[in-house]
């Protein structure tokens, strides 16, 4: 152990600075307000400060930081996406991801592992060479590749999968990664109060401020606030606060859980993907199996575990890694994923002039926290969308114009 | 929510059974502008609350109305259409 963690045991205060400033009072007015303290508005804040100057901000959140779906994803990260669009902008996200630690001064277990989705059926096949072709296209790494490479890249897997569905091949994307999820808000929250930004914890907000059609000022449960531009980026409480703007949206509130096993010893570099029998699966640097699966099926509201999702879960896993039956689960979760109809998000400005949505982010949010952070700053900033979201504006669906990312975007369809 | 009650054939395990979304009115399609119509299509009461849902018995092919909460998913009561 090294000697200076014993000053921790010794000192009577604790001897390192908080991560974040927690001011007591909110500001009668900022420049900007975010709802949402979770990786999204906090990479928001970071970016509004450090790109745009703009740090007189105040970032609200109702429970603590990074409590919600930032804290309970399974921390994949990956730029495979099937539209340009959408490869576009995960792929810069990953450019940031590569260099955020440095960046944030902050360890967060970024590990480059590479990313296996495998197809079972021979449309799935022809899903992956779509999407390998789009990808190659937009200067991303994927390939389709064989069982073979599989093996070699995961000698434990059953490539018959219990003889219920025999792996004909996969996507290979290289730069498929994991990170250490809760790490990223705290690092993110740290370096935008640095620069200013205010940070509020166990605040709600209980109302918007509009008139003429403009946002004024926000309602919160700490007080009221005057500012003219508000970014909701609350993932599954976007309904909740476009139902206080008056906004219609698409979104649709569906439970998502995820469970992790108790640590092994490092045996699966890789993370694994299937969309036929609905899983993912990594090993953490814990040494815990991170597993999550599709979607429960019907709308709530709700983070509640089932014993339905972890014994239909583990059937699967035991399909594909036969080894695993003595291996215990220890926690299962739940998150409020807030789903479209094409498997893209919502991001940009609203009907409401100065209300700005990040939304949508259903079950591929993480991956995109810093680009969407970034982006949504300068749309902030300049009362204009970023060019990389223009494809997942609000009102495509009035133009019936979207973007289908469903194939790359979900598993279980 | 692990129990439904079939107006059919009784309660039931929720396995048993498929959810079909919100009940919704279709607005007039002849007539209805295409801003109406794609906010039939698309938009949905996303907001937690007590909403009218079709429910689908499986093996017996019954399909229903439930009327169930959604951040708390209790449901109120169930019937078949058109017997509010």
């Amino acid at each position: 152990m090294p000697y200076r963690l014993l000053r921790f045991a010794l000192s009577k205060k604790h001897p390192e600075p908080a991560f974040f400033r927690q001011p007591e009072k909110l500001r009668p007015s900022y420049d900007a307000v975010i709802i949402g303290g979770g990786g999204h508005g906090l990479a928001a804040a970071y970016y509004l400060a450090k790109d745009h100057g703009i740090t007189n901000v105040a970032v609200l959140e109702r429970g603590y930081l990074g409590g919600g779906n930032t804290g309970r994803n399974t921390t994949i990260i990956r730029s495979n996406y099937l539209t340009p669009e959408g490869v576009a902008f995960y792929d810069a996200s990953v450019k940031i991801w590569e260099n955020l630690s440095q960046e944030l001064d902050l360890n967060l277990f970024y590990s480059n592992r590479g990313h296996f989705t495998l197809a079972h059926t021979e449309s799935a096949m022809s899903t992956m060479r779509w999407r390998a072709e789009v990808n190659k296209q937009m200067g991303v790494k994927s390939e389709v590749v064989g069982p073979d490479d599989i093996k070699h890249a995961c000698p434990e897997i059953d490539l018959s999968c219990a003889g219920h569905a025999p792996i004909l091949g996969a996507l290979y994307h290289a730069p498929g990664s994991v990170a250490r999820h809760d790490g990223v808000a705290w690092g993110y929250g740290r370096a935008a109060s640095n620069m200013g930004v205010e940070i509020f914890q166990n605040t709600e907000v209980t109302g918007l401020d509009i008139q003429n059609g403009r946002i004024v000022g926000v309602q919160t449960s700490r007080g009221n606030i005057k500012t003219g531009k508000v970014l909701s980026a609350v993932a599954g409480f976007t309904p909740r606060i476009t139902q206080m703007a008056g906004i219609r949206t698409p979104i649709v509130i569906h439970p998502l859980q995820a469970c992790v096993t108790e640590p092994m010893k490092p045996w699966l570099d890789t993370i694994l993907v299937s969309g036929s029998l609905h899983v993912y699966v990594s090993q953490s640097s814990r040494g815990e199996l991170v597993m999550g699966a599709s979607l429960d099926p019907y709308e709530l509201h709700s983070t509640r575990s089932t014993l339905d999702f972890v014994e239909g879960l583990t059937s699967h896993i035991l399909d594909m890694f036969p080894f695993l039956s003595g291996i215990k689960v220890v926690r299962q979760w739940a998150g409020m994923a807030d789903m479209t109809p094409d498997f893209a998000p919502i991001m940009g400005k609203t009907p409401v002039e100065g209300f700005y949505l990040d939304a949508g982010w259903g079950t591929w949010g993480f991956k995109a926290t810093p680009i969407s952070g970034k982006t949504m700053a300068a749309t902030l900033a300049n009362d204009r969308p970023h060019d990389l979201i223009n494809a997942f504006r609000l009102e495509r669906f009035n133009e019936f114009e979207l973007t289908g990312e469903k194939g790359a975007a979900a598993v279980g369809h | 929510m692990k129990i439904l009650t079939c107006p059919i054939n009784g309660p039931r395990p929720i396995d048993e059974f498929a959810y079909g979304g919100e009940a919704r009115e279709m607005p007039d399609h002849q007539s209805c502008s295409d801003a109406e119509w794609a906010d039939y299509v698309f938009n949905r009461a996303g907001a937690p609350g007590t909403k009218k849902e079709w429910w689908y018995h499986v093996p017996s092919g019954t399909w229903l109305i439930a009327e169930r909460h959604t951040a708390t998913d209790q449901v109120a009561r169930t019937y078949l259409w058109g017997e509010a």
